[in-house]
């Protein structure tokens, strides 16, 4: 068999990739017809720069859900090595194919004889996993302590607000290289950030709906016991492995059980995780407070005070919803800044095992080999720039958007 | 601040001094099939074992060295074994102006730390050279027209630039100009070589990719108060007056747009610490952030705390160099 030209690899890639092409159409199409009844999500669709960050977005998102749980694209075992293809150019036959099996290398073999396309698609899944859920994490954390370090201001301002810059002087990479290595993984010292960073949805969500609903009992005390029964039992799941919470050689401290444990989380990941939410919570903490001190001058805010209302239902139900519309960009912003964030780890090679698909990794493995055979780092550095341009992109619409009304 | 630096350095201080660490320490010192006494033994040896409080005091010098006495041989913190009884001082710590001793390179700290830093100075010098410039130029030129096309397609660029990380951008350079893949072989793909002698060959790449990324953003910021300025009273009266639009630009809207532009040129040198740790790792150019790597991955105590210490300073003080530059630039806060 013949190498493959550039024309048909970029053909064979867009055929490999037709479920993500079929659900972006449909997607875009729906809400293309609805776009009147859908709030800032529809008149995204109004401006061109958005809509163009929205698909890219949704393209590597697709491309996550599709290549990882469900396990559709990919062409090939995105670890197992094949004999002959070692940093093989992209659109190389593969010799002895079987029956069933993909008879191309499209982006080529990296420098471990693996597919560099399948790589990329699982290394998309991961990045669409941890991103906006560490995102949103940071987020809980900075809206819980923020709010009330501009609402009351004063002592409890000036101590949160020394701890958060303490934090933010810190060179981030610096503060990766002593967080992220597997002797501190020993220490126990992830498990327990883990511990405090995790509570703090659910705290947010307790105090949500108590400020909200406590004057009418009956509705309050089910829902609270059922809302914080199901993210308790989900935090007790995340923070615990092997029913222990923390477990170092010498100590441990017992958590729920293995057997009501939900899912269990690989101590590298989360490290890593646990230091990206602690080095993004002090920045959103900084935004939230400044919104929180200017809008705490509004009269819907006073008038509040007046009906007396309690201090956390005007900061959750009258500051935060007015304050929904810089977050939301910010949101995007940071779930960008947060892949960039991932990547800088898996380029030091820090936290996620070597063998692991994500992109970071990928590039730091693959720059070695730069000036020879450049496709293997190539291929995962525009991904990570394409999904890190179309969330700006995005912030950028939804900004204009929100602006405009 | 001075308290911010202390308290950075005594978690620096303590997240190094943790068991596993000073384990993986002595191993790496020693040999890899160290005994776990023969580890603790080297430990105490060299005055790890001590509490942490008391380590960090000796570090800043307002406690003692540590001294050790063993078979007749005394070792101790701030003299070797050779040196004559008088001779040895009993305090050394920064406060005493002594870094202390890399156990990575062998050589005094301080020294290290002043070769590596004025390499890194060049590098800063000539992307600051480079960059600011031409975030200046890009954000002027869209922000003079807004809703223009050259608006438009500057903004995407820069915000392109600012979705680039640098080990993204520094990959894509190496491969499209320095490899043999694409055929042009127009610079270096290693800046090694730019630490005694910095040519136009090898030492374009890595200047141009710490350069991009901090460029859109304050070409972001530029553009911002460029249109806020062009919005202003005194531009209409002076376009009704009849005064040329690049006169108008260059007279009367740049000096009051730069001012913001200004406090995030400042605020960028911690971010480029973050570039240059990387593009110094991907060209391979021995500076500062090579240094924080090679500290930071072998656990060597006291030059990791020297880098941190001088990163953090770094930090507080272009934060305070923006407020005083801000205030300065800025008449109206500055009489009010």
């Amino acid at each position: 068999m013949e190498e493959l030209s550039w024309g048909s690899i970029i053909a064979r890639m867009f055929i490999q990739l037709g479920p993500v092409w079929i659900s972006l159409i449909v997607l875009f199409t729906l809400s293309f017809t609805y776009k009147r009844r859908l709030g800032l999500y529809g008149k995204l669709f109004d401006s061109t720069i958005g809509m163009i960050g929205f698909g890219l977005v949704m393209f590597w998102v697709f491309v996550g859900i599709f290549g990882g749980p469900l396990d559709m694209l990919v062409t090939h075992d995105p670890l197992s090595q094949v004999s002959g293809m070692k940093n093989k150019v992209p659109g190389t036959p593969m010799r002895g194919v079987e029956e069933g099996e993909y008879a191309y290398f499209l982006l080529g073999g990296d420098n471990l004889a693996r597919d560099v396309f399948s790589r990329l698609i699982k290394g998309a899944w991961i990045v669409v996993q941890i991103a906006p859920i560490a995102t949103l994490f940071a987020f809980m954390v900075g809206i819980t302590l923020g709010l009330p370090a501009g609402y009351y201001g004063g002592r409890l301002d000036t101590f949160l607000s020394f701890l958060a810059n303490l934090i933010l002087a810190f060179p981030v990479i610096l503060l990766f290289y002593l967080l992220v290595t597997p002797e501190i993984v020993l220490t126990g010292i992830p498990n327990y950030m883990a511990l405090f960073l995790f509570i703090f949805p659910l705290i947010f969500m307790c105090i949500l709906l108590n400020s909200r609903y406590y004057t009418q009992p009956k509705i309050r005390t089910p829902l609270l016991i059922g809302v914080l029964g199901g993210l308790g039992w989900l935090y007790l799941s995340l923070v615990s492995t092997d029913g222990a919470v923390v477990a170092t050689p010498t100590y441990s401290i017992p958590g729920i059980p293995g057997f009501l444990d939900l899912f269990d989380i690989d101590p590298g990941i989360l490290v890593v995780f646990v230091s990206v939410v602690f080095v993004n919570s002090p920045t959103v903490f900084r935004i939230v407070r400044g919104l929180a001190m200017d809008i705490k001058t509004r009269d819907y805010v006073a008038a509040a005070q007046t009906r007396g209302e309690g201090p956390w239902y005007i900061m959750l139900w009258e500051i935060l919803p007015n304050a929904r519309g810089p977050l939301i960009v910010d949101f995007c912003l940071r779930i960008g800044y947060t892949t960039i964030l991932l990547g800088t780890l898996g380029f030091f090679g820090l936290g996620l095992a070597s063998e692991s698909p994500d992109w970071g990794s990928t590039i730091n493995a693959g720059r070695r080999l730069l000036a020879l055979y450049p496709h293997a780092a190539i291929a995962p550095a525009v991904a990570l720039l394409t999904l890190v341009l179309g969330l700006n992109l995005l912030a950028d619409g939804l900004r204009e958007e929100s602006l405009r009304d | 601040m001075l308290l911010t630096a202390l308290c950075l350095t005594f978690i620096v201080f303590w997240l190094t001094n943790l068991y596993p660490n000073l384990e993986k320490l002595a191993k790496t010192q020693g040999n890899f099939r160290m005994s776990d006494e023969a580890v603790a033994s080297y430990l105490d040896k060299n005055g790890y074992l001590q509490p942490l409080p008391v380590k960090f005091g000796q570090w800043i010098g307002v406690l003692p060295g540590w001294i050790h006495e063993e078979e007749g041989v005394v070792t101790g913190r701030c003299f070797a074994a050779d040196t004559p009884e008088p001779d040895r001082p009993r305090f050394c710590g920064v406060l005493q102006g002594d870094w202390g001793v890399s156990t990575v390179f062998k050589d005094e700290v301080g020294t290290i730390v002043a070769t590596r830093l004025g390499l890194t100075g060049k590098l800063m010098f000539a992307v600051m050279l480079v960059m600011v410039p031409m975030a200046l130029i890009v954000g002027v030129l869209a922000g003079m027209r807004e809703g223009s096309k050259l608006d438009r397609s500057l903004s995407t660029f820069s915000i392109a630039s600012t979705a680039t990380p640098e080990y993204v951008s520094g990959v894509i350079f190496i491969a499209v100009f320095a490899s043999s893949a694409f055929g042009l072989k127009w610079f270096k793909g290693s800046a090694t070589s730019a630490m005694e002698n910095a040519t136009f060959e090898n030492f374009t790449l890595p200047v141009l990719t710490i350069s991009l990324y901090g460029m859109g953003y304050i070409a972001r910021m530029t553009r911002a108060s460029m249109t806020e300025v062009m919005t202003a009273q005194y531009i209409r009266t002076a376009r009704l007056k009849g005064v040329k639009f690049s006169d108008i630009v260059l007279k009367h809207a740049l000096r009051n747009a730069l001012i913001a532009p200004f406090t995030v040129i400042m605020l960028q040198f911690p971010w480029l610490l973050n570039g240059v740790v990387i593009v110094e790792t991907l060209f391979n150019y021995k500076g500062f952030g090579w240094l924080l790597v090679q500290a930071a991955s072998n656990n060597d105590i006291e030059l990791l705390l020297a880098v941190s210490v001088v990163s953090v300073f770094v930090v507080l003080v272009t934060q305070l160099i923006s407020d005083i530059g801000y205030v300065y630039l800025n008449p109206r806060i500055r009489i009010a």
